[in-house]
């Protein structure tokens, strides 16, 4: 099953081009009164252009040299994102040290951890709260000798030894070459293609955080070929407002930027970012599902807000458009009048909205990282916003596949970038070979041992690629498991295809070592409450609710279009729900049944509801149950319910 | 700045007594406030202080005793002159102008260094867009240094107390004060608002060199941001000095926790 994508040039880099501060030197020439960064500052957007980017840079890595920077040194880069912390990456990288981006937020603990772990001797931070965190980790690191910082406020009663604003470092910079004329240029020259560009710490669910070192070469590579893929050009404008030390931010807004010579803006602060969208109406912008789902949720509260005929027309516009677009996805003809209706809307509803949000000017966009909600992608799809879905990993230098434009499916991540591999393992698992593989974890061989292997990349992700050539997730890896008869059975991804309902709050599917996969319901008491109202039933509380008839009736309903989607993959088609019931109360963090981020504990549940789950496979059609439950003040009780089980049909797979 | 200062503290207050009708409420009250200094005006209920604020930024005038900012008298002036002088204030309750956004109510502040006339102000034109440019550009600086980006267009009546607070004192350092007078900023705050507000109020010393005297009853507030604290207890000043000594004084914790008095 393998798949692969060739791209026409070979993976060869030009030894002028083969590294980030090359490659800026060469648009300081070519591009040199082109805008590359701006920054919204005391209020204006205030430009600097890829000269000025360059000789930034320069000083700051002279101001370093002059403070004993040598080569293979790492500087950790802490701070919103600030075109004075992309300089000082550049900076690094120039004299063949490696950038160690932290997260802002991160807490004092976690950052020692980082530093130490790194052997981090440098850091350059945005103010004076970072400078905080940063001296008292001083105190107990090694390794850290350096603290520069850009903001000036509030610093200046520190007199600590080895701590400098940018500032003096540019001074102390343009002195030292005074002395060393050429050893800016002898540096850069000495870098190499396959010299460490970056270290990346992933956070990771489980451990301590992992330092994923990527080469110029992973990334110049990679950013190139999705750059050509994409078509991304000289103009293209970006939000950087994404942290640094996520390696999309550090994709987006540098290497690709750098690579294709287009322009990063960023934001004034966090609590601006919105503004900002909208002042700036990015060309080219990246944003993962809670980000559009916020957008989402912001339009929809002010839409409810607004007088009635101008919310009828706003949500009768929104819909059209989301059939539309639905139908267009699923290569389905759209009706003439609806074709017809579409101007219009554009007209009055999707182009003011698109220049309110920012979306004006989007050529493409992109949501990764988790499943994003079909509404939600249809929604900004509808708008007329090309938002696509992308798969990608620290591991991979991001891009491993990439939804082209005109082949935007709502349950895929698209089809490989060129030169990338893709292959799915025996036990299911998505495999993937490219130029943009890492070149393994900082200090921790046994860690790259156990996710690369002969260059392949072991995701972690369960997955196939469907007839066209597109990849397809499924869950991660470790929650797929099987049925009794073999058939593959994700959890997961059913229960997300469960909740995109809005009737479904949560749901529990259960299936493992079972010979059929049943479901464990909780109805959305607000949606599902509205719905009854509409509909003349009376109820008096979410257990009462729950066990309606036509509640019932309704979840059917639901469940059926999750078998039906379903039936249309090879894989999962066997794994359908068969029966299911709604339970009699809500999964409560209280009950220990779900955490309080909302993540199902399986293993409880299918202690806890053994009873309900016996009756689902038993052929029952309703079950007594008694549960404990405890009360917000802290006192339990006993509930006795009656539950209702349904049957649901399995849907047969479509003749293709 | 490059002027030499001219020696002397800022602000001479002697022997002051404001009175309404019968009632006494600040009572021959003398006090110094060194240039750069942060001054706390403390005291119970009743005590006088903000009707000491009030005497100072001319709301009312004394009716014993003079009041001296930088060296020259100027006990009977009224709220404009002492303004133009280089005094700004903060309120109690807030008052911002709640139908303003909020850049313009912090472009207010800067009103009293407007100059110009009316027809070139209503053209927005020549001297007139330069000077709006300028104060703008002021404002900016203002507008970044208390962190309230992202409220610039908000209306000001919208916003939450904590940021009228903080929206209060950007108008009151628009118009670049020798003296900052603040009546309880911190007030009806949480924890997280009075550090904020406490961070504001040292930084403004430290990179404006603003001199500030403040009115508060926090007193961890007091005690961590002051350089000096004056008690004021019935309109009597009676305790002046920096926070640890007046924290034991005797007479302080007699007005606070009560005596008993045979």
């Amino acid at each position: 099953m393998d798949t692969v994508a060739r791209s026409t040039d070979a993976l060869a880099l030009d030894p002028e081009r083969d590294t980030f501060p090359k490659l800026v030197r060469e648009n300081a020439r070519r591009l040199g009164s082109k805008v590359a960064i701006r920054e919204k500052d005391f209020g204006i957007w205030q430009p600097y252009t890829w000269s000025q980017y360059f000789e930034q840079a320069r000083l700051i890595a002279l101001g370093l040299a002059s403070l004993g920077f040598a080569r293979g040194d790492r500087v950790a880069i802490v701070g919103d994102n600030r075109p004075q912390l992309y300089w000082a990456v550049m900076a690094a990288q120039a004299l063949g040290g490696v950038p160690v981006p932290i997260y802002q937020d991160s807490i004092e603990k976690e950052m020692e951890y980082i530093i130490e772990h790194a052997e981090a001797r440098f850091a350059v931070v945005e103010d004076q709260e970072q400078v905080d965190k940063l001296l008292a980790v001083r105190a107990r690191c090694r390794h850290l000798q350096h603290v520069v910082y850009d903001d000036p406020r509030g610093m200046r009663a520190y007199s600590e030894p080895g701590l400098v604003s940018l500032a003096e470092l540019a001074e102390i910079g343009k002195k030292f070459e005074v002395r060393h004329p050429t050893h800016f240029d002898d540096e850069v020259a000495r870098g190499a293609a396959d010299d460490v560009a970056i270290i990346c710490y992933t956070s990771g669910t489980t451990g301590a955080p992992k330092g994923a070192m990527l080469s110029h070469r992973n990334l110049i590579v990679t950013a190139r070929n999705a750059a050509r893929f994409e078509g991304l050009r000289e103009d293209e404008e970006v939000l950087s407002y994404l942290p640094m030390a996520w390696v999309g931010d550090h994709v987006f807004s540098y290497a690709q930027a750098i690579v294709a010579g287009f322009a990063i803006n960023c934001p004034e602060s966090a609590a601006t970012v919105l503004a900002d969208l909208k002042e700036i109406a990015p060309t080219y912008f990246f944003g993962p599902p809670r980000i559009w789902e916020s957008i989402l949720t912001g339009v929809m509260l002010r839409v409810e807000d607004a007088a009635r005929p101008k919310r009828a027309t706003v949500h009768f516009f929104l819909r059209l458009a989301q059939n539309i677009e639905r139908k267009r996805l699923g290569r389905q003809p759209v009706p003439l009048w609806q074709r017809l209706l579409y101007p219009l809307g554009s007209l009055l509803v999707y182009g003011p909205l698109k220049d309110n949000l920012g979306f004006s000017r989007v050529r493409r966009a992109y949501t990764a990282g988790e499943a994003i909600g079909p509404e939600i992608f249809l929604f900004f799809r509808g708008l007329g916003v090309n938002v696509k879905q992308l798969y990608g990993m620290t591991e991979a230098s991001v891009f491993v596949t990439i939804q082209r434009d005109g082949d935007v499916r709502l349950d895929t991540v698209g089809t490989p970038i060129p030169d990338v591999a893709i292959r799915i393992s025996p036990e299911g698992e998505v495999l993937f070979r490219s130029p943009g593989v890492f070149q393994g974890y900082a200090k921790d061989p046994e860690a790259t041992r156990q996710t690369v292997e002969d260059g392949w990349i072991r995701s972690g992700d369960a997955g196939f690629v469907d007839h066209d050539g597109h990849l397809k997730i499924i869950d991660r890896a470790k929650d797929v498991s099987h049925l009794a008869d073999g058939t593959v059975f994700a959890p997961k991804f059913l229960e997300n295809k469960l909740k995109f309902s809005p009737y479904v709050r949560e749901a529990v599917c259960i299936g493992q070592g079972r010979p059929c996969v049943t479901a464990l319901v909780n109805i959305d008491l607000a949606a599902v409450g509205n719905w009854a109202e509409r509909r003349n039933i009376a109820y008096t509380s979410y257990t009462d609710l729950a066990q309606k008839a036509e509640v019932y009736e309704l979840i059917q309903a639901e469940v059926k279009r999750v078998n039906r989607s379903l039936a249309e993959d090879e894989i999962l088609r066997g794994a359908q729900v068969r029966r299911f019931l709604i339970l009699h109360k809500e999964l409560d963090p209280d009950d220990e049944e779900i955490t309080r981020t909302r993540k199902v504990r399986r293993g409880y549940i299918a202690q806890k509801y053994a009873p309900l789950i016996e009756a689902l496979y038993s052929g029952q059609d309703r079950v007594q149950v008694e549960a404990k439950v405890t009360y917000e003040d802290g006192r339990t009780g006993t509930m006795r319910a009656d539950v209702r089980i349904r049957d649901v049909d399995v849907v047969a797979a479509a003749a293709r | 700045m490059s002027r030499p200062e001219p020696a002397g503290p800022l602000l001479e207050v002697d022997g002051v007594s404001v009175r309404f009708g019968a009632l006494v409420a600040v009572n021959q009250v003398s006090l110094r406030v060194g240039r750069g200094e942060i001054v706390a005006i403390i005291g119970p209920n009743g005590a006088g202080k903000t009707t000491l604020l009030n005497a100072i930024s001319g709301f009312y005038q004394p009716y014993a005793g003079r009041i001296a900012f930088e060296g020259r008298e100027r006990t009977t002036l009224k709220p404009p002159d002492v303004a133009a002088l280089g005094i700004a204030r903060t309120f109690q309750n807030v008052a911002l102008f709640r139908g303003m956004s909020v850049l313009d109510n912090i472009m207010t502040g800067r009103l009293l260094k407007m100059r110009g006339s009316f027809l070139l102000e209503a053209l927005y034109w020549g001297p007139a867009r330069r000077q709006e440019l300028e104060h703008r550009a002021f404002v900016e600086r203002i507008i970044d240094f208390l962190e309230i980006q992202a409220i610039r267009k908000t209306q000001a009546g919208r916003l939450p107390y904590g940021l009228q607070k903080r929206v209060e004192l950007a108008r009151a350092l628009a118009a670049e004060p020798k003296l900052l007078l603040l009546d309880e900023p911190m007030a009806g705050m949480n924890v997280e608002e009075k550090e904020d507000m406490c961070r504001f109020v040292l930084d403004t010393n430290q990179e404006f060199g603003t001199t500030i005297a403040l009115i508060e009853h926090d007193m961890g507030v007091v005690m961590d941001i002051s350089d000096r604290v004056v008690v004021l207890d019935y309109g009597r000043k009676i305790a002046d000095g920096p926070p640890a000594a007046v924290r034991k004084d005797q007479a302080v914790l007699d007005a606070y926790l009560g005596v008993a008095h045979d």
